[in-house]
């Protein structure tokens, strides 16, 4: 057993911005824990750019947002364990396991989760159909692709028009492969328009809005897929089927915090963001544990997972640093499109201004997004446009926020303007 | 005219850009940068490309490479054939130029990823 | 003596385990590129205590035979067995009588501490049972294993006992020379015995029908199943059936020893033999069906689906003896309770072959197995000295399952061994969790390359045309 102040899960954007952010509010002693053989997380592979346009004014690859935070926190000489997994955590102990130290006992003072998320398998969405080699989630393929330099098929659907299909459509087109559709379940991408323009319209790849894969055939290997239109309730229109020959399907269906060992440890999780229920500080249920980045909800930026990240790790060090006395809670319910907002919970005797992330259920257009204390509008922002794939956000002055910490209700919800 | 999806932001708009008009004419953009892409894509569109190129003697396979600019639309797939079968050896540092000055447009192929030898 | 056994699903590795006691060469022929990977892999996995079959039949006998042997068996070969007891739910008054009716027929057919309980103290024990259920026989020496946990463990203790086993090995066609019997198979090699014994699952007829003029039918049954994710393992912890119906036991709901929750089979016959394809029809009568027993199962709990063939033989029964023609042994028609019999036919049919051809008992048979190492299920103690011992032991792969790279290098070196990602998956759960192996895809594929001293494009999903990838990045 030893004794850590601070063990950060996660060696990705958000473990990397948390350890950075904790030694900046005078914390030494912290030591991040990482599964894989270097730090950076899942940025490693993705090598396109359009990150690091909030954080650092330009435009970024993904390994050069991950080497920033990595060259950050190797000058404040912060300790990373790579290639270590940790196996469970209980009563602030966490338990891991690599090749050099074997299962080693970390006593800790506070801890943050930042293990990221998972992509949705194709189980989960229960297509049909064989179970022939060729069907891939998205990121799996990214990294055979742009890590081990594989390439996983030549004729290729993809299921998904969130940012990571989108991409793929490109990079998979770039490698001389032919995607030849992407199918996209609801009547609306997730992605970015600028992916939709720049890695489909560039390449005439047709996108095919309310549309599912309805079964996969193929005996060792795919040979195609059969795609048919859904209804208003998304279920497969009989008659509509259409075969599409091809080798590879690409999965993009969704990404899940990875949450097994917060939820074994006992940590409330939100059934909507399949993170944990946190308050302003980023402290999930469990006092001293923090949770940010995709495995508190998904992001759509990683310049808000660094930012947010930042802020659980200035948050455990004054944690560790004070202690002190928890105040009650008021809870921040979301409603009419809002269908989340983190942090569900925020301290009654806290001070200052506060911010909130959330996701909306569709797009809507001309609305505000307004902040409600028993029954009250305190704050509100406009916005031309929300939609799902952009995480919306509501910033209070320290006026509102001390309005917000004395009420008994508060919601946000989406108003027409 | 050509029509267009503006990538500004997620309001997507639907634009037509009159690019046969001096000075070219843009509708159905509801802001200015919209305006502005709108011209900029209809008359000379480029892109920034990013690919990966292979490393021999590295702790991974692969390093990743980006375009130091935006190159045209048009010459993407020829940038992307100089990548190639290329091999570079390890260690590949971040920023190392993989390619000099694509088509003697003064933008090279650099190294977004540093690829240490293999132990 | 020469024994060539075809198939290797479990009844082939059980009947090669047992004949291995024996003083015989014997070979097993496997279509496949490993052992369980026909009905052997895609079943309930459901040790049955042995009141559904007909009184007096092969079914009825192998089944509560062959169930009293899984403790004493899973301790010796070392695979996942545990007593979890069944219960067959019955939804309405009126079918109370059958209900009786099965337990009067399990009495005749030997199975012992059979009770009939009411709902309400079902639902004490199972809480997420349909308050819809007024009663239920329980059978509590019902069980649950892992087919192809077992399948290996019996494949393993057979090649350590002599037996050599050959896959990629398509039977075409069976003859004779001289006093032999001859096996070709579809690469030209060729395979002479003094007696095959048929283990060929749903192609079981075929390869009695290459030798022999009283043809058989099989009819290969469908079934499609779901399994959940090990968060929703509360649903059951015993066995939950619905009453019977003509085609088989219905829908279950099942735990498995790996920790999830299982629900299906479907029952439909099918033409085509060797399609495991899931249907859209299908997945949703299993779900909606297992509803039935417990309302509140979630869809989103769904990790993956897959289907199983069964060996529905015409007759109805097990086919189990030597052929009408000579050199032929036939075991075939091993349908459910067909896993839980089979350790009782390998038994039978290595005692009845070795009578007729006097084979002596060896005196070097070695009857126990080292079960491989779970790290997942060890004490911190058992861990850190498996680590200071192999340090590939301390580096996680599957991180949904918490499998180590220790564990997947020895499932590929044991004989016989795992060698494309399925036969991973199948003996040590790496890729089988919550991800499905989105993450440990890439890192199984250069252990397997490495091990195999293969190159990585050619590391296959199931054996050759299922290569993951099809070349390098140019």
């Amino acid at each position: 057993m030893m004794d850590k102040n601070l063990i950060i899960v996660g060696g990705g954007p958000a473990g990397l911005a948390a350890a950075k952010a904790a030694y900046d509010a005078g914390e030494r002693d912290i030591l991040i824990l990482e599964r894989e053989d270097r730090a950076g997380g899942i940025l490693n592979q993705c090598i396109h750019n359009g990150f690091g346009l909030h954080t650092f004014k330009e435009e970024l690859t993904g390994p050069e947002y991950a080497a920033r935070y990595e060259r950050e926190v190797a000058a404040r000489g912060i300790e990373i364990k790579t290639g270590t997994t940790v196996l469970s955590i209980a009563d602030k102990t966490v338990a891991c396991v690599n090749a050099e130290d074997g299962l080693t006992h970390y006593r800790a003072k506070a801890i943050v989760l930042a293990c990221g998320c998972r992509e949705r398998p194709r189980g989960a969405i229960n297509i049909a159909g064989c179970r022939a080699a060729g069907v891939f989630s998205a990121g799996t393929a990214q990294k055979l692709i742009n890590i081990d330099g594989l390439m996983p098929g030549k004729e290729v659907v993809i299921l998904g028009s969130g940012d990571i299909g989108l991409i793929m459509a490109r990079r998979m087109t770039f490698q001389g492969a032919k995607v030849k559709a992407v199918i996209e379940l609801m009547p609306y991408s997730s992605g970015l328009n600028r992916n939709i323009v720049q890695c489909l319209q560039d390449f005439d790849i047709p996108l095919r809005f309310s549309h599912t894969v309805v079964a996969i055939n193929g005996k060792k290997r795919v040979s195609s897929v059969v795609v048919a239109a859904v209804d208003e309730k998304l279920r497969p229109i009989a008659g509509t089927e259409e075969e599409i020959a091809c080798d590879t399907l690409l999965l993009s269906v969704g990404l899940l915090p990875e949450n097994e060992i917060a939820k074994t440890y006992g940590i409330e999780l939100s059934p909507v963001t399949g993170g944990a229920i946190v308050d302003d500080a980023l402290m999930t249920s469990k006092e001293g544990v923090f949770a940010c980045g995709n495995v508190l909800h998904v992001h759509d930026l990683v310049d808000f997972v660094s930012e947010e990240s930042e802020r659980a790790g200035a948050s455990a060090a004054a944690y560790i640093a004070r202690g002190g006395e928890l105040s009650d809670c008021v809870a921040i319910g979301a409603k009419d499109g809002v269908r989340y907002a983190v942090p569900q919970l925020v301290r009654r005797g806290g001070e200052g201004a506060l911010g909130f992330k959330m996701r909306v259920g569709k797009v809507a257009k001309d609305v505000k997004i307004v902040l409600e204390c028993d029954g009250r509008e305190v704050a509100s922002r406009r916005r031309q446009i929300v939609t799902p794939g952009e995480m919306e956000t509501l910033t209070l002055t320290a006026a509102q926020a001390q309005i917000l910490r004395g009420a008994k209700e508060a919601v946000i919800r989406l108003a027409e303007v | 005219m050509k029509e267009m999806i503006c990538i500004c932001c997620p309001m997507g708009c639907r634009l037509k850009v009159y690019d046969d008009q001096d000075p070219i004419r843009v509708e159905g953009n509801t802001c200015a940068r919209g305006a502005k892409y709108g011209a900029e894509e209809a008359v000379s569109p480029k892109r920034v490309v990013t690919a990966t190129v292979r490393v021999r003697g590295g702790e991974i396979a692969m390093a990743s490479v980006k375009t130091s600019g935006a190159i045209a639309k048009s010459s993407v797939f020829d940038a992307l054939a100089l990548l190639k079968g290329k091999v570079v050896d390890a260690p590949v540092r971040e920023g190392d130029v993989i390619v000099g000055n694509i088509f003697g447009t003064g933008v090279d192929f650099v190294a977004t990823k540093t690829v240490e030898k293999a132990q | 003596m020469q024994i060539v056994i075809i198939g290797a699903g479990v009844i082939g590795c059980a009947v090669a385990r047992e004949l291995s006691r024996y003083d015989a060469k014997i070979v097993v022929l496997e279509k496949e590129d490993d052992v369980a990977c026909g009905t052997s892999k895609a079943n309930s996995g459901v040790v049955h205590a042995g009141f559904d079959a007909k009184p007096g039949s092969q079914k009825a006998k192998f089944n509560v035979l062959g169930n009293a042997m899984f403790d004493s068996l899973s301790a010796e070969l070392g695979f996942s067995f545990r007593r979890n007891g069944a219960y067959v739910l019955c939804f309405s008054q009126e079918d109370i009588p059958v209900l009786e009716q099965l337990a009067v027929q399990g009495g005749r057919n030997g199975v012992k501490q059979l009770e009939i309980h009411t709902g309400a103290k079902i639902r004490e024990r199972e809480k997420y049972v349909s308050d819809q259920v007024v009663a239920g026989l329980w059978a509590p020496t019902s069980g649950i294993v892992s087919p192809y946990g077992m399948t290996i463990a019996y494949a393993e203790n057979a090649a350590a006992n002599g037996v050599e086993f050959c896959f990629c090995k398509q039977v075409s066609s069976l003859g004779y020379r001289g006093a032999k019997t001859v096996v070709g198979c579809l690469d030209g090699s060729e395979y002479e015995a003094d007696l095959v014994v048929n283990c060929a699952g749903v192609h079981g007829d075929d390869v009695n029908n290459m030798l022999c003029a009283d043809k058989l039918q099989i009819v290969a049954r469908k079934g499609e199943y779901m399994l959940l994710d090990k968060t929703a393992s509360q649903v059951a912890s015993a066995t939950l059936f619905q009453l019977p119906t003509k085609k088989g036991k219905g829908i279950l709901v099942v735990p498995t020893v790996g920790g999830n929750v299982m629900l299906g089979p479907t029952a439909v016959d099918v033409d085509d033999k060797d399609c495991t394809d899931t249907t859209r029809e299908g997945l949703a009568e299993a779900f909606d069906k297992a509803c039935k027993t417990v309302p509140s199962l979630s869809a989103k709990a769904v990790i993956t689906q897959f289907t199983g063939l069964r060996a529905h033989l015409t007759t109805g029964d097990f086919e189990i003896g030597f052929a009408p023609c000579k050199g032929l042994y036939n075991v075939v028609g091993i349908e459910s309770p067909g896993l839980t019999a089979s350790p009782a036919i390998a038994v039978e049919v290595a005692s009845e072959i070795s009578r007729a051809y006097s084979l002596a008992k060896r005196s070097d048979f070695v009857a126990h197995r080292d079960a491989p190492p779970c790290f997942a299920k060890m004490t911190d103690d058992e861990r850190a000295r498996l680590i200071a011992a192999d340090p590939l032991y301390g580096k996680v792969v599957c991180r949904c399952e918490t499998i180590t790279e220790g564990e997947i290098v020895d499932a590929i070196r044991r004989t016989p061994g795992a060698k494309d990602l399925d036969g991973i998956k199948r003996r040590t759960r790496a890729g089988m969790g919550r991800c499905q192996g989105g993450f440990c895809t890439p890192r199984i594929m250069e252990i397997l390359a490495r091990e195999l001293g293969c190159d990585i494009t050619e590391v296959t999903k199931s054996g050759k045309g299922s290569e993951i990838v099809i070349g390098r990045v140019e």
